[in-house]
């Protein structure tokens, strides 16, 4: 018969757990990931493979080094999101080596030092996203524009494995230039009415469906969008952040543009451009690094949106978000800490309610 | 009637269609029964037979001890046949006190039985002792004294009766069958309470997922003023006193309060029905209606069986298991608790046995918290469970009660939606005794440090008597010399004596 079980209530379970959380999320960046890749072809599939499989290699190496099983943490799917998140946001013919570093980053700094999942206070692919932008400068600015597989012109495997290993030389050179926000940028340095630059400069069409020069997931903002959208309905992410981050950028970029339409770009270029989706549902939502209020995650998100169009208007770099992201990171223990739900039979500040009828408002019973 | 929201909470999957429509059956008396002593919050009842001794049906076998207690009556005729230690139907399965009845089989009522001709003709205080003397608890659970609770109106200031008809717990379906049969009697029992109570305002409260029960006990209430059958959504734990009271009247009831504080008291229909059966025919709490279901078992079914009936009687009745179950549950899959073996009894609280397959309890290893705020969002209590199970686990209890542990009700929405599966409500379960321990280990250290200064009082108080007494007895043996020698030399100095006393004083 039954051994006695001492297990504590309740005794079943809502259909979820971490994998399934992960899961859901890399199924959720599938399509834009396949367009990256099909559009930036092989060098792209070669950097996406590298960076993919350092961050598992690097996980395993630290939790060996901890001595922690393998198993579980190591198929739980978070070091491989994290490698494919940090994957999506690197230029696409980057040097191999760009993704074995910044998987190390992402995965032994930004994790693993901090105790695994769970613990860290930055999100990782962030981390390794800033870390190589400030260290590899020239590797991390060069974009390309769409060269997808199949065609003539575009490079094969062979070429592939120079671009990754040697670096972009000629004759691959000359089709690297600047994101769709750096030339923004460039047209305002150099004087240009950005009402008039604007429709060569950016494309919405283009920036909806991908077929932009940017990082290697960033292209499509609808296919990023379909998969927010997809996570949203699956349960995986709420509805508070993604908002926030969107109106954090629309809203201060509306002011702005209505106050100077040449200065200053309207909010589609900000919404659609760059990461802006690729933050606002698949790394602001990270749970590990935001607020775990509704309200603290309206700030953070907020927070961040904000600070993406502050960097990328006043700022020195043409895209904010990773920067954005980190410093909202840094803000989350004090949001957590001040912004508490209320509790149930409490005021504000944990006192219990008045009676009613009872001027203290303490009845002894 | 308008409705107010309530925080968090969960949906789980209800899985009531298991046992949902089947007509309550009657448990045919089993060989025998054992009758446990501590069936209900507060102190345990204090037996009055002995063995060997006939005992008709309904006669009180045990009877209550203190103010919060609730006499026992014998489930059905018989002999007594032990009164001694069995185990309990506790999760601990250690033993209590049980009184083993051995049945006849005539199942004959005492012959004192009857109930009251017009009960609402009795004075509220009347009602109330009826219902004490019945051995009437809450049903729904909690078994707290229900004459206690309907005694509140002396204190408060009271203006509506709920009963709490939401069975917001997946798989139980006792309630909802028990107000579709017995509509009439429970809205009769929920009006004689409501005298009782003083109160003119009676609210249903049934969860849409019954639309069965909803309309039985409208047509039920149809001809009654004042009594009004509410539809709540369905969220889990809607059945949980204070959310149901906060739904229902928008009132939120204060931190460590009760429901009267703002005037309002709940039942639960199973409750009425119990107080219907006191008052009209004087008929004790001896048996009630159990939810036997589960994926696990062969037929689910609504049963109505004696207090005191081995759980395995219930099990067997309904055709026993389908599968080996992985766990075997007292109560609902989110509060229950779990079964130590098969021959514990049924008690007056018990709306549930659960025999649950493996995929139905969806039980996987712990993982770290990702810190998604999932529990967060579910509390219906506003917490931070994340925080206070971080808390407890650093061993740092104060302050998880700063952060609100004791506000926590252990409803399980929480450890219900967390994706890490961390066993949050065992977690704060743990602090919560961890806390009473203390609490009594305070008490007893202050309670001891009284005791002490007493006794050092006591001792010092009787060393000064004795000081006193001696003082007392030399000066009058000096008194008694100075007299003599005052008779001895009669004539000498007058003030000899009194500085003889004088001296005596200062020392």
């Amino acid at each position: 018969m039954l051994a006695p079980t001492l297990v504590a209530s309740p005794h079943a379970h809502a259909p979820v757990s971490i994998e399934r959380t992960m899961r859901l999320v890399m199924l959720a960046l599938l399509p834009a990931t396949l367009l990256g890749l099909w559009q930036f072809g092989w060098p792209a599939i070669v950097l996406f493979a590298v960076t993919l499989g350092a961050a598992l290699l690097f996980e395993a190496l630290a939790l060996l080094l901890a001595g922690k099983p393998l198993k579980p943490s190591l198929l739980d799917g978070s070091a491989l999101l994290t490698g494919w998140l940090l994957a999506l946001t690197l230029p696409p013919w980057a040097p191999w080596w760009i993704g074995v570093v910044g998987a190390f980053v992402a995965i032994i700094v930004g994790k693993q030092v901090f105790g695994g999942l769970g613990q860290n206070l930055f999100n990782p692919a962030m981390v390794a996203r800033v870390v190589l932008l400030v260290s590899f400068p020239l590797e991390m600015t060069q974009w390309v524009g769409p060269q997808p597989l199949f065609f003539a012109q575009t490079p094969g495997l062979g070429d592939a494995l120079t671009i990754s290993l040697d670096g972009l030389s000629a004759p691959w050179d000359a089709m690297s230039g600047a994101s769709i926000l750096g030339q923004v940028d460039l047209a305002l340095q150099q004087g240009s009415d950005l009402g008039a630059a604007m429709p060569t400069l950016f494309p919405p069409l283009g920036a909806l469906f991908g077929g932009i020069p940017g990082s290697l997931g960033e292209t499509s903002a609808l296919l990023l969008l379909l998969g927010g959208l997809f996570l949203l309905r699956k349960g995986v992410i709420d509805w508070v952040i993604p908002v926030a981050v969107l109106l954090g950028v629309a809203v201060p970029a509306s002011l702005l543009h209505l106050l100077d339409p040449t200065r200053f770009a309207g909010p589609l270029l900000h919404l659609l451009a760059g990461a802006t989706l690729l933050t606002a549902f698949f790394i602001a939502t990270d749970p590990v690094t935001s607020p775990v209020s509704r309200l603290g995650q309206a700030v953070f998100g907020a927070g961040i949106g904000l600070l993406i169009y502050l960097i990328r208007t006043f700022g020195a770099y043409p895209e904010g978000a990773a920067f954005a992201i980190l410093l909202m990171n840094a803000a989350t223990p004090m949001v957590d800490h001040y912004l508490k739900p209320r509790i149930f039979g409490r005021d504000r500040r944990g006192q219990a309610l008045p009676v009613a009828g009872d001027a203290a408002g303490e009845r002894k019973r | 009637m308008r409705l107010f929201t309530i925080r968090g909470g969960v949906h789980p999957e209800d899985r009531k269609a298991l046992s949902a429509g089947r007509p309550i059956e009657v448990l045919p008396i089993p060989k025998l029964l054992h009758i446990p002593l501590q069936q209900h919050i507060g102190a345990i009842a204090n037996p009055l037979v002995q063995r060997r001794q006939y005992v008709a049906k309904g006669e009180r076998i045990a009877h209550a001890q203190g103010a919060v207690s609730a006499p026992i009556h014998a489930p059905t005729s018989g002999r007594i046949v032990g009164l001694g230690l069995y185990p309990a139907n506790h999760p601990s399965g250690l033993s209590v006190r049980t009184i083993t009845l051995q049945p006849d089989g005539k199942d004959r009522w005492h012959k004192r039985i009857e109930g009251v001709a017009d009960p609402f003709a009795l004075e509220p205080a009347e009602i109330a002792q009826r219902v004490a003397d019945a051995g009437v608890v809450g049903l729904g659970g909690a078994t707290f004294p229900s004459a206690v609770k309907l005694g509140l109106g002396k204190r408060y200031a009271l203006s509506t009766l709920v009963i709490n008809g939401s069975e917001c717990e997946p798989y139980l379906t006792c309630d909802d069958q028990l107000m579709r049969e017995q509509a009439e009697a429970i809205v009769d029992g929920a009006r004689l309470m409501a005298r009782a109570l003083g109160v003119e305002r009676i609210l249903f409260g049934i969860e849409g997922n019954k639309p069965e029960a909803l309309a039985a006990v409208q047509q039920a209430t149809a001809a009654f003023d004042g009594v009004e059958v509410v539809r709540l959504p369905m969220r889990y734990p809607m059945g949980s006193e204070k959310h149901l009271v906060q739904t229902l009247t928008g009132k939120e009831t204060p931190a460590r309060g009760l429901t009267a504080d703002i005037g309002v008291v709940v039942h639960n229909p199973a409750t009425a029905f119990a107080v219907y059966e006191a008052l009209r025919f004087g008929q004790p709490l001896v048996s009630r209606v159990i939810s036997v279901t589960g994926g696990a078992i062969s037929a689910p079914k609504n049963l109505r069986v004696l207090i005191g009936t081995k759980i395995e009687d219930l099990v067997e009745h309904c055709s026993r298991f389908r599968e080996e179950p992985a766990r075997l549950i007292a109560g609902g899959p989110m509060m229950g608790q779990p079964i130590p073996e098969l021959r514990v009894p049924v008690m007056k609280g018990t709306n549930g046995i659960l025999a649950l397959t493996a995929a139905e309890t969806g039980r996987r290893e712990p993982a770290p918290c990702i810190r998604c705020g999932s529990c967060v969002q579910a509390c219906p209590c506003g917490l931070l469970p994340l925080a206070m199970a971080a808390q407890v686990r650093a061993g740092d209890l104060d302050a998880a009660v700063s952060s609100g542990l004791m506000d926590c009700i252990g409803c399980g929405s929480c450890a219900y939606v967390c994706p890490a599966h961390l066993p949050l409500v065992q977690c704060f379960n743990h602090a919560k005794g961890e806390l009473a321990a203390r609490g009594r280990a305070k008490q007893k250290q202050t309670e001891t440090k009284r005791l002490a200064e007493h006794r050092a009082q006591r001792l010092e108080a009787q060393k000064r008597a004795k000081r006193e007494a001696m003082a007392k007895r030399k000066r009058e043996a000096d008194l008694k010399k100075q007299a003599e020698a005052a008779a001895d030399s009669e004539g000498a100095a007058a003030s000899t004596p009194a500085a003889a006393v004088e001296e005596v004083e200062t020392c």
